[in-house]
């Protein structure tokens, strides 16, 4: 069996799906001749069709406002945002027309909306952006940060396949750096649901997306210094797996969140209002965070580098969080 | 006279205007008795447009009403408690208590999208349903209305550029009320027909005088009929005025009172009545029964309204996600086969021949002279030649 790419495996998702039920549909920018800016979508004009693989204008807030429209009318639609950044300018549609649009007046949109998030990868101040937290904060809506190729796949498949709003946000420093063995059979994974990628005693790391390989590489480094760091991806910030989290905590008694999006206001906070609310007594020391800062993504590597988390960043607000 | 419709579709058309109109009174009456728990707004004078516009639809077509079209919701079989309960925030509205005004849709059968409050999102999103109607074999059309001052948003022409170059069955009215808030139309637009706009995404389009409910309904119908016949989408501008304030606590000072002396001669209801005398498609009787029929229901329906129960607290928290509580299934009026492969499979490159340099043609628009044809014939109502600038 081959090894399949994160990138691959999104390829895969698409393409099993839209065999599995016509009313798939892809919807976006460059997605058919071209295969979409990061060839997500390759090969899929060529199985499915002009009618079912979707171009479209330069026109983020009518591809979101045609997906919409096409899941009232019983379809499924992917919308592809060529790079996440500009999602911005569709934030209306999703904020306001899909993320309401069942809580007012019972009108599902089963659309998913996916595209290449975060940075590692010079992308400067537009194309290197993490906005998971601007719809986390929105009800209604479901979102989604795969970290594996396994995961990617099983959770872009139950996104299509769910009644509700889905944002789906690929890192794109993962598309071809990591690759896995994947199952043949058609498998999904549960939206809603972490999983602990490690097991430790001495702390617990909570992360997703790319920076859960940075948190596993410094888990590695943590051991050779006799700390047994718990690692759990979060795959879904919303809705959040709290009881995972606290489960963790409950064990190790020590917390530290990890991730790429920017400090204030990133889910980082949340998890430790939810671990202060619910597992105080627990804790036996700060919950820390390790996160990139409140600013921008810059573009020089220097820059880049100094604003994001890296594996020793993480050993190091680790190591003094595990001797507190 | 126009004999497109038949004396009881004439006599519906009215009924429809009557309904709109009385409905609305009748509510300015429960605003003022504090039993409107938020805003109400006013189409007092577009009723024209609301009815004709949707009358010309058939039962699969969609639409998207603004916060003026109260009477194509009731067109498309809304009943005035649905609209009573919703302004008065009771769990017997369609959506229990959780959104007011004209914002209830109905996806299954009469085929309504509840708007929001941010204009020409809509666009986008009946194109969407324009075009997976056409990709499930459907032939329907979907309409949407929007005002003057909503076409200087953004996504009215990201909306209406997408529904061009797809050629969608999606027919939109341009509701001309000359008013967005408190700031006229030529604040909005630099034009002195709206219809112009169509000319930028090279699609069909009309001027008809929103205060005839007959070239509105015929105007409407023969753009529907090129929207469903393949040709693409079509912008109806709709020249009218908004009579009273943008809602019910706008006293509208700022509208020069000479300008609504003009307009309250050419009121809506006014005019179709005389068409109906003129053309004897009534009589005294016939009135006072439709009139006594509109009493009567919405008499029923205030009481109804009235002694419906406000929804319970803890409602407020259900319903977010839904969980099972829908099915969603498309109406596939076509194979499945046609779209599955190999049936489907295609070469992953652009056909030359959809290339204008290769002689494709641009548009359906050319930026010729409005069509469908019976639309020119009808009046252009002078544009306010008077307002002050």
């Amino acid at each position: 069996m081959a090894e399949t790419t994160y990138l691959e495996a999104i390829r895969q998702a698409l393409g099993e799906e839209m065999a599995r039920d016509p009313s798939v549909v892809l919807i976006g920018e460059d997605v058919g001749v071209y295969g979409g800016a990061f060839k997500a979508s390759e090969g899929l004009l060529e199985k499915f069709g002009w009618e079912r693989v979707i171009e479209t204008p330069i026109s983020e807030s009518a591809i979101v406002g045609a997906a919409i429209g096409m899941s009232y009318a019983g379809l499924r639609p992917v919308a592809e945002m060529q790079f996440i950044d500009f999602i911005a300018c569709c934030f209306n549609q999703i904020t306001n027309f899909a993320a309401k649009s069942h809580y007012r007046w019972g009108a599902p949109v089963p659309m998913v909306l996916r595209g290449p998030s975060g940075g590692g990868v010079h992308g400067g101040p537009f194309h290197s952006a993490n906005p998971e937290m601007y719809f986390v904060h929105t009800p209604g809506l479901k979102v989604v940060c795969p970290a594996t190729a396994y995961d990617a796949k099983g959770l872009l498949k139950s996104a299509i396949r769910d009644n509700n709003p889905v944002l789906f946000f690929e890192h794109k420093f993962l598309y071809r750096r990591i690759k896995e063995n994947l199952p043949e059979s058609d498998f999904t994974v549960p939206l809603g649901k972490a999983v602990v990628r490690r097991e430790g005693r001495d702390l617990t790391i909570v992360s997703y997306a790319a920076m859960l390989h940075t948190s596993l590489e410094a888990a590695a480094e943590l051991e050779k210094e006799g700390i047994d760091a718990e690692v759990i991806d979060l795959r879904t910030l919303l809705p959040l797996d709290r009881e995972t989290i606290l489960a963790s905590v409950r064990k190790t008694n020590k917390l530290l969140v990890v991730h790429e999006d920017t400090r204030t206001g990133g889910i980082a906070g949340e998890i430790a209002a939810v671990v202060t609310e619910s597992a105080f007594e627990d804790l036996d020391g700060p919950i820390r965070r390790v996160t990139s800062l409140d600013t921008p993504v810059p573009y020089a590597p220097q820059l880049e580098e100094y604003f994001m988390p890296n594996a020793a960043k993480v050993v190091a607000e680790a190591r003094e969080l595990a001797h507190y | 006279m126009a004999s497109t419709l038949t004396r009881d579709q004439y006599l519906e058309l009215y009924y429809y205007m009557r309904l709109n109109r009385e409905l609305e009174e009748q509510m300015v009456r429960l605003f003022r008795q504090n039993k409107i728990v938020g805003g109400l707004y006013s189409s007092f004078g577009q009723e024209a447009i609301s009815v004709g516009t949707a009358y010309a639809l058939g039962p699969g077509d969609w639409i998207a009403p603004m916060i003026r079209n109260i009477g194509a919701l009731l067109v498309r079989g809304f009943k005035p408690r649905d609209i009573l309960t919703q302004h008065m925030a009771r769990y017997t509205s369609p959506t229990l208590g959780k959104d007011g005004t004209s914002h209830f849709g109905d996806l299954k059968t009469r085929h309504v999208v509840s708007p929001i409050s941010m204009l020409g999102d809509l666009i986008p999103v009946m194109t969407g349903i324009a075009m997976a109607g056409r990709y499930l074999g459907q032939k329907i059309v979907t309409m949407t209305w929007i005002g003057d001052g909503g076409t200087s948003t953004g996504v009215f022409h990201e909306g209406l550029n997408l529904a061009a170059v797809q050629k969608a069955p999606l027919v939109l009215i341009v509701e001309n009320n000359q008013w967005a808030y408190s700031t006229p139309v030529e604040r909005q637009v630099p034009l002195r027909d709206l219809a112009d706009r169509a000319k930028a995404y090279g699609i069909e389009s009309a001027i008809v005088d929103g205060n005839d409910a007959v070239a509105v309904e015929r105007t409407t119908r023969e753009a529907v009929a090129h929207a469903r016949a393949g040709n693409g989408p079509v912008l109806i501008e709709a020249k009218t005025m908004r009579m009273r304030g943008h809602a019910q606590h706008d006293a509208a000072e700022y509208v020069p009172k000479q300008t609504l002396e003009e307009w309250k001669k050419r009121d809506p209801l006014d005019r179709y009545e005389k068409f109906l005398n003129e053309n004897r498609l009534w009589d005294a009787k016939t009135k006072k029964e439709i009139d006594a029929r509109i009493a009567r229901e919405i008499q029923a329906d205030v009481e109804f309204a009235e002694s419906s129960p406000f929804p319970p607290p803890e409602l407020a928290g259900e319903g977010v996600y839904c969980e099972g509580c829908h099915t969603v299934e498309a109406d596939w009026k076509r194979p499945k086969e046609e779209v599955m492969p190999p049936r489907s499979s295609v070469k992953p490159e652009w056909p030359r021949k959809m290339f204008i340099a290769n002689g494709a043609k641009p548009s359906a628009g050319k930026n010729a002279p409005a069509k469908p044809k019976p639309a020119k014939k009808s009046a252009r109502v002078p544009v306010r030649a008077k307002a002050g600038r």
